[in-house]
């Protein structure tokens, strides 16, 4: 029997560093009284939080706390289900990301998103990396683009002599790798992350870590994921979601705490989210 | 614990041949011939209509040279003196097959493509059982609204010249793409929304439209089932009798004007069938030797499909 003090996700875990938090001054989205329908049913309820540039935030919280929900808003994902209607504001540098007049199309092209499951088109490794750039008109020399943004990924000295391979002959941590190199590849702001290491093993989750740490210096990124270590890790700032079950027995998620990631994780404020990190339910 | 008594018949643990069945199953193994059997038939008519074919038609290729046959361009086998050209079937037969393509496939395709990517869901259920429905009117119907219906109409619309003839290709053939539209349309879609969700997730989120994800992510990784609706369409416009028989008219022609009447390999078969031929004859030998050509074609064309496929669909699994 181990002693719940060193239980993994504890809050005594001297082996992580912290980031330094950076500041929120010059904010990529301002989320203010954000609600998620579908159908009827409210999956998730009043989030307010204000993501900063070139930053890693990371949404935890338990299972059905509505975090993969809120991040498909932010690039309006939540578009293509046909049920799902959204209520508050969110702002993309001033600009309303709901408004009449936006383009979903033009805000994904600016916000790009990688996957639970790594979903590599069933194409060659180049064609992928190429999709993004083609359908968004791109007119330079492609085989330039394909390699310095494999390079980028840090995915060029595996798959350099088999570009022309299908994507799927690779391992998931190279097609969810390639994934990013592919999202990469249209140069976006933002690159949001739903739970992308779920379905790794541990070597190719360090792998995706280092990735996302490089990257942070160019874009924002936003990852949810279950992984308390890994939010501790990576990310700048952390949102504690969880979820409330009204007398219908219907779970409503909520945002329950959002501050820099060593505060949430050494002395959070709210008793959930304590009883959370320290692996008292969830 | 373990827990033998409470009525079960289960033998304890560590007597001998505890873990041997404890009653038998008998039902199991006659439901399994029972399966086989129902399998068995339809693969069984298949080898039996191949082998019944080649005895008369061996037997035709005795009085008529193949090179006769397959390069000839009459066809008069009832008459004197016989011609035994089949060129001007098959021709009347690739005729119909492509207006009735011309018409199907691109209709049929965006059907498809409307219903997997752009349809709501409900207007979905809707609209796809309406359009099985199609597939399921007699083509008898089919060939007198081609000929009563589509004929005269396209005279009355027909700008210059003399127009389609009472008996054409250009009514059957387009009546016969109607007809296989809902074949085309229903698979293709089948197969398009098969299409793991996660592909076309990843293609929006790179910015891709509609359009851009129905036809560079779904539509090739869809690719296998699209041919093979496309081969199952030209298989029943190839195999099709009824409609030809009624509006594209009983007279051999190699013109390839879809304004004039044309018979078809089935069709033919189909007149000299219902004919009174004696058994044995070389008249009676051609329906074989016909219906053997006619085999040869679809199967050419199966295996061609496939080949094609192989080359270029995307496998997302």
């Amino acid at each position: 029997m181990t002693s719940p003090s060193d239980a993994p996700g504890g809050t005594k875990t001297p082996q992580v560093a912290f980031r330094d938090a950076r500041t929120l001054a010059d904010p990529v989205f301002e989320v203010g009284g954000l609600s998620v329908f579908y159908g009827d049913h409210e999956a998730v309820r009043d989030v307010n939080m204000t993501i900063g540039r070139q930053q890693i935030t990371a949404m935890i919280g338990p299972s059905g706390c509505g975090k993969s929900t809120v991040i498909r808003c932010f690039n309006r994902m939540n578009d293509l289900i046909p049920t799902a209607r959204v209520a508050g504001k969110i702002s993309y540098h001033d600009e309303d990301l709901y408004g009449r007049e936006v383009d979903p199309i033009e805000v994904r092209r600016r916000i790009g998103m990688v996957f639970q499951k790594p979903n590599p088109f069933p194409k060659s490794i180049y064609d992928n990396i190429a999709y993004g750039p083609r359908v968004s008109g791109f007119k330079g020399n492609l085989d330039d683009l394909v390699e310095e943004t494999l390079t980028h990924a840090a995915l060029w000295d595996e798959v350099k002599d088999k570009l022309k391979t299908s994507a799927l002959s690779l391992s998931g941590g190279q097609q969810q790798r390639l994934c990013i190199a592919r999202t990469i590849a249209v140069e976006p702001e933002v690159i949001l992350m739903d739970e992308p290491c779920s379905a790794l093993d541990p070597i190719a989750t360090a792998k995706i870590e280092d990735l996302m740490e490089r990257l942070s210096r160019e874009f924002t990124i936003i990852v949810v994921t279950h992984n308390m270590q890994q939010a501790a890790r990576v990310s700048h700032r952390t949102a504690f979601f969880t979820a409330d079950v009204d007398d219908k027995g219907e779970r409503h998620g909520r945002l329950v705490e959002y501050d820099e990631t060593i505060r949430i994780f050494e002395h959070p404020a709210d008793q959930r989210t304590e009883d959370y990190i320290s692996g008292r339910f969830g | 614990m373990s827990a033998p008594e409470k009525g079960r018949r289960r033998s304890a643990a560590g007597s001998p041949g505890f873990l041997r069945r404890s009653q038998p199953r008998h039902g199991e193994k006659v439901i399994k011939v029972l399966l086989v059997a129902a399998s068995l038939v339809s693969v069984a008519t298949t080898i039996g209509i191949v082998i019944a074919l080649i005895p008369p038609s061996m037997e035709f290729f005795r009085h008529v040279s193949f090179g006769e046959f397959i390069s000839g361009t009459e066809w008069s086998p009832l008459f004197k003196p016989p011609h035994f050209g089949v060129l001007p079937l098959v021709g009347g037969t690739l005729m119909v097959t492509l207006i009735a393509l011309l018409v199907a496939v691109p209709l049929g395709l965006g059907a498809a493509v409307y219903l997997s990517e752009y349809a709501d869901p409900r207007l979905r259920s809707v609209f796809k059982p309406v359009l099985e429905v199609l597939a399921g009117i007699p083509t008898v119907v089919y060939g007198f609204f081609a000929l009563k219906a589509i004929t005269p109409l396209l005279k009355d619309i027909w700008p210059a010249g003399d127009g389609p003839q009472v008996f054409n290709a250009l009514a059957a053939g387009f009546v016969m793409g109607v007809m296989i539209i809902p074949t085309i349309a229903s698979l293709a879609e089948d197969s398009m929304s098969a299409v793991p969700h996660g592909l076309r997730d990843g293609a929006y989120a790179l910015g891709s439209s509609r359009m851009q994800v129905s036809t560079r992510v779904v539509f090739p990784a869809a690719l296998s089932g699209i041919v093979a609706a496309i081969v199952l369409g030209i298989s029943r416009a190839v195999g099709e009798t009824m409609i030809v028989a009624i509006a594209a008219g009983g007279r051999p022609n190699l013109s390839f004007n879809p304004l004039e009447g044309m018979q078809t390999m089935t069709a033919f078969i189909a007149a000299a069938g219902i004919g009174d031929l004696p058994t044995g004859s070389i008249g009676y030998q051609t329906i074989f030797a016909v219906g053997a050509l006619l085999f040869v074609m679809t199967l050419v064309m199966n295996l061609l499909s496939i080949r094609l496929v192989r080359k270029y669909r995307e496998v997302y699994e």
